[in-house]
């Protein structure tokens, strides 16, 4: 074997060895690497108690109450399995939008709400003019308005 | 017909063949990023349509997206002249690493900046410690890791080897920061363009966008071309050639 040949199989043998063990640090990893706990992993307590921790999901339709002193407000974030009450005082972000998806960092308490510290929006990567947008909405509202047409029927 | 007469590309693995041939590519690659770029930040700014989520604050993913997709491709590029240089040896693949490095960078800070800039007003934060973000940002000191340490050595070929061992170690970051999005819930979005499904952009967002990488590519050519040129003359600069070279030039 040339000296040449021998670095290129040491070479390819070290950076095999990295990958290998970078998957096996990665995949210790994998639950500690969570950004946010989903509502379902809430109400199955995987998310830590007395911590602050973030919940991520979307914000319920109809659930945002803006109470009287103009800063607190209250909503739901839901993954359309489970939901939980949220609380939280101070400056929403521009795309916070009910049906949005919503990270927020915060306690949950014994009564099950959660006091949100901060919250952040976390928008998906559809990129399209209004327009476009205007006429998807119109084509789901659509297509859920024929689902409840056509549901009696297979009754 | 002589032997030195056949075309070989390892004709140009020599510095003293490269250097000229790196001169005279260089301005047409610097053009060709003046021009695409020019044209990706008019249809960004000017042609693609507003989001119908995030309003005007989108547009800076014409920045965002190819800076970052350059830092990650570079890097790769970098990792591949490491290797190439480790295993056989050859000055000018060591060089090309070595000049790679701050364009990369510079494309990684960009990058985090713009999704900072980015971040704020959509998300509501500048920084998180998401899974994109953080790789990301490992991918910054791996790129500053690799000068300083290059220039931290004073016997050239051992700062190239401890240099290209790091470059090497470095490209797993690569995948983690591509499906950190996919891996592990993130703050950070899914890619709108990959290999597998259609995009999820109007196609003029997409257009803009593509031909704004396309000129960043060009640019990360052109640096690079200049760069190894001025590396060439600094470590060459004990030879002949580049005596004679310098004699030419003042």
């Amino acid at each position: 074997m040339k000296p040449r040949h021998k670095r290129f199989v040491l070479v390819g043998v070290g950076v095999a060895g990295l990958a290998i063990s970078a998957g096996l640090v990665l995949s210790a990893f994998q639950k500690n690497l969570v950004f946010f706990y989903t509502p379902t992993q809430v109400a199955a307590n995987e998310a830590p108690v007395g911590k602050s921790f973030r919940i991520g999901g979307l914000v319920e339709k109809g659930s945002v109450k803006r109470e009287a002193d103009g800063v607190s407000v209250q909503f739901v974030v839901t993954d359309t399995a489970k939901r939980i009450p949220v609380t939280y005082r101070g400056i929403l972000p521009d795309l916070f939008r009910e049906g949005k998806g919503v990270v927020t960092q915060g306690k949950l308490g014994p009564d099950g709400l959660f006091r949100a510290e901060e919250v952040l929006a976390k928008h998906d990567e559809n990129y399209m003019p209004p327009e476009a947008q205007h006429a998807l909405d119109q084509a789901t509202a659509k297509t859920a308005a024929q689902s409840v047409v056509a549901s009696p029927k297979g009754q | 017909m002589s032997k030195s007469d056949t075309f070989s590309w390892f004709h140009f693995s020599s510095p003293q063949t490269f250097y000229p041939l790196a001169g005279t590519l260089q301005p047409w690659f610097a053009a060709l990023a003046f021009l695409l770029c020019a044209v990706g930040l008019y249809i960004g700014f000017f042609v693609a349509p507003t989001d119908a989520q995030q309003g005007e604050s989108y547009r800076i993913i014409f920045i965002h997206v190819p800076a970052a997709w350059m830092s990650m491709f570079l890097y790769l590029v970098m990792g591949f002249w490491s290797g190439i240089g480790l295993v056989l040896n050859t000055r000018l693949s060591s060089m090309m690493a070595t000049a790679l490095a701050p364009t990369g960078a510079l494309f990684t800070f960009i990058a985090l900046w713009t999704g900072a800039l980015w971040g704020k007003p959509t998300w509501g934060t500048w920084w998180v410690w998401d899974a994109r973000l953080t790789s990301e940002l490992i991918l910054l000191f791996l790129y500053i890791g690799f000068m300083a340490l290059q220039a931290a050595i004073d016997d050239q070929r051992r700062a190239d080897k401890a240099g290209a061992v790091l470059a090497l170690v470095g490209v797993i970051n690569i995948p983690i920061i591509y499906f950190s999005v996919q891996w592990w819930s993130t703050l950070h979005q899914g890619a709108s363009v990959n290999m597998k499904s259609a995009p999820t952009m109007a196609t003029t967002m997409l257009v803009g966008m593509l031909i704004m990488a396309l000129g960043f590519w060009m640019y990360g050519i052109a640096a690079t071309l200049a760069r190894v040129r001025c590396v060439i003359l600094e470590r060459e600069r004990h030879t002949d050639w580049v005596a004679a070279e310098i004699g030419r030039q003042t």
